[in-house]
């Protein structure tokens, strides 16, 4: 069934052949079936040109970088660190000193527990986080209080999705230290107000870590128009390579942060009696950093910066609204996070139906989704539900895809049923 | 020994059964339809203490152990995993603990369900095994001259 009168032209529907090209697992199949992959969430696919430069890399240029005096080690170094200074362009930083690599987002906002954490968390102190935050939020926070002998306090969700701001005023008081809130819920899609918090947040003196793993994707990003004092991502959702994540902070609060990791490159001078420590961004950054896949990441955020972000997001935008129309349609199918502003994210149960049987099924007519309680738990069990399906769209899917999707949906029910 | 308690050729048959099939979907439909005739288990008995957790959906196990042989008794969230469930109760309910703990379940495979027990976090189906084994072990210790 085709519904072209929903389908709206985007600038990218116009190039998507050439687009698609550019992503080469997108031609494989997946039991017989042409791939249809809505686990962009999850991690999206990488373009050729991310692929080619690691192979590039490896093939060219593979050195130790910082130290080593011969031309491998310098071009090597100079690749990487143009890395640091696309990202900082990338997320409007102030200097590239306040880009730290880091394996992910899980290891960033642990660095910051472990370090901001540590140091200025006292007993009696409160952290507050946001119900919908995924675990890579929670646990970290959860040690420090657990370590520090202060309290976690949760920003509660409304049914919709939407955070519940009118509680902010009561939940923030001088007590609070720091505030970690998601700036889009992984689970739901829901687009939270950040700005609005790290200016409430600041206003009582606490910090505010942003968690930018699904925002950073599709939202244009300024952390210092923003003004929150860290915001954290991977590279693997922003069509880069794994393993690798970010750690921006501003300037004086890292300065003033005890260091994480011990080892090389983070060091001035060792001796037995005592080591100093190298300056930002190195003094984060112990031991051998994931060259190749740094070195690649640069251009993915090439890849998207030259198709345009505001066309990606306004292809995104339709193809959200194309399924959410589409999934609407099917009886006792419920949609969680109904906010006007929300990811390219469906997340959604169906009335009997374990989320897992729905997977498995969609599986076998190749179609990939996430189903489960994606990492965020206490949001699960604020619904009630033991999971949800998860469908994701990036800047390569298609409408035609969404019809796959909805059919193949529609069939694993009438299976189920 | 007779014929039914022999986990092979119970296994077999099951393989048999599957070779009939032809197409993903009457797989499935099958093993969907074994989930859904499985008995649930009491209330009562779906307790933490009964959980085998994966990650995803739930598989409650029960065991009780009578003139040397394990019955097992089981309930899923998910009707599909719960139908293949249904099939591992079928081979290793009414088994003695040495035959539940040697049997290496090569059906799985052969019948091509052998992503159910990859090493993702998916389900519960590899923890299910461990834990009907776990009980196998615990009743051949408790009571280890009865054959």
């Amino acid at each position: 069934m085709v519904h072209h009168n929903l389908r709206e032209a985007t600038a990218l529907t116009e190039r998507m052949d050439a687009i698609r090209a550019q992503f080469p697992v997108l031609n494989r199949k997946v039991k017989s079936k042409p791939l249809v992959y809505f686990d962009n969430a999850a991690t999206a696919q990488k373009p050729i040109t991310v692929i080619q430069e690691l192979t590039r890399y490896y093939e060219q240029y593979n050195a130790n970088i910082h130290r080593g005096i011969h031309t491998l080690a310098e071009e090597a170094t100079e690749a990487f660190e143009a890395t640091r200074d696309a990202i900082k362009d990338f997320i409007h930083a102030g200097a590239r000193e306040e880009i730290i690599f880091t394996h992910g987002t899980t290891e960033a906002i642990n660095l910051v527990a472990r370090t901001w954490g540590r140091e200025h968390i006292q007993e009696g102190d409160e952290i507050l986080i946001s119900a919908v935050e995924h675990h890579a939020n929670i646990v970290p926070w959860q040690i420090v209080c657990e370590e520090k002998k202060a309290n976690l306090k949760i920003i509660p969700v409304l049914e919709n999705g939407a955070l519940d701001i009118e509680a902010l005023p009561t939940l923030l008081s001088t007590r609070t230290k720091l505030v970690a809130v998601s700036q889009a819920s992984n689970a739901l899609g829901t687009i939270n107000p950040v700005a609005q918090i790290i200016e409430m947040a600041h206003e009582v003196g606490a910090v505010v870590l942003i968690d930018g793993a699904q925002s950073v994707v599709h939202l244009d990003i300024d952390v210092q128009a923003l003004n929150c004092d860290f915001f954290v991502f991977s590279a693997h959702k922003l069509y880069g390579p794994t393993g690798v994540g970010v750690l921006y902070g501003k300037q004086e609060i890292l300065e003033s942060m005890p260091v994480f990791l011990g080892g090389g490159e983070m060091i001035k001078e060792v001796s037995f009696e005592k080591t100093t420590y190298n300056e930002l961004p190195y003094k984060f950054e112990a031991g051998t950093p994931n060259i190749a896949n740094v070195i690649a990441f640069k251009h993915a955020l090439t890849f998207v910066h030259d198709l345009g972000r505001d066309a990606i997001r306004q292809h995104e935008h339709c193809l959200l609204a194309y399924a959410t129309d589409l999934l609407s349609q099917i009886p006792s199918l419920r949609i969680l996070g109904n906010t006007p502003e929300k990811l390219s994210l469906i997340s959604f149960v169906i009335d009997n139906i374990h989320p897992q049987d729905l997977g498995i099924l969609l599986d076998n007519q190749g179609i990939a989704v996430r189903t489960g309680h994606h990492c965020a738990q206490p949001l699960m069990h604020r619904y009630n539900i033991s999971g949800t399906v998860r469908a994701s769209f990036a800047l390569y899917n298609t409408y035609d895809e969404i019809d796959v999707f909805v059919e193949g949906l529609k069939k694993a029910v009438r299976m189920l049923s | 020994m007779s014929l039914s308690s022999d986990i092979a050729i119970i296994e077999a048959e099951i393989i048999d059964e599957f070779s009939l099939f032809d197409s993903w979907e009457d797989k499935y439909e099958y093993i969907i339809d074994l989930g859904k005739k499985l008995p649930p288990l009491a209330a009562a008995h779906k307790t933490d203490d009964n959980k085998v957790r994966g990650c995803q959906s739930t598989v409650w196990l029960i065991a009780r152990y009578e003139q040397g042989k394990i019955y097992f008794e089981a309930d899923s969230d998910a009707l599909i995993v719960k139908g293949l469930v249904s099939m591992l109760i079928r081979v290793l309910s009414g088994r003695t603990p040495d035959e539940i703990l040697t049997a290496e379940l090569g059906f799985i495979d052969a019948i091509g369900m052998h992503s159910h027990l990859a090493q993702t976090r998916s389900n519960g189906l590899r923890a299910m095994i461990k834990q009907m084994k776990h009980y196998a072990l615990a009743f051949k210790n408790i009571n280890p001259n009865q054959e």
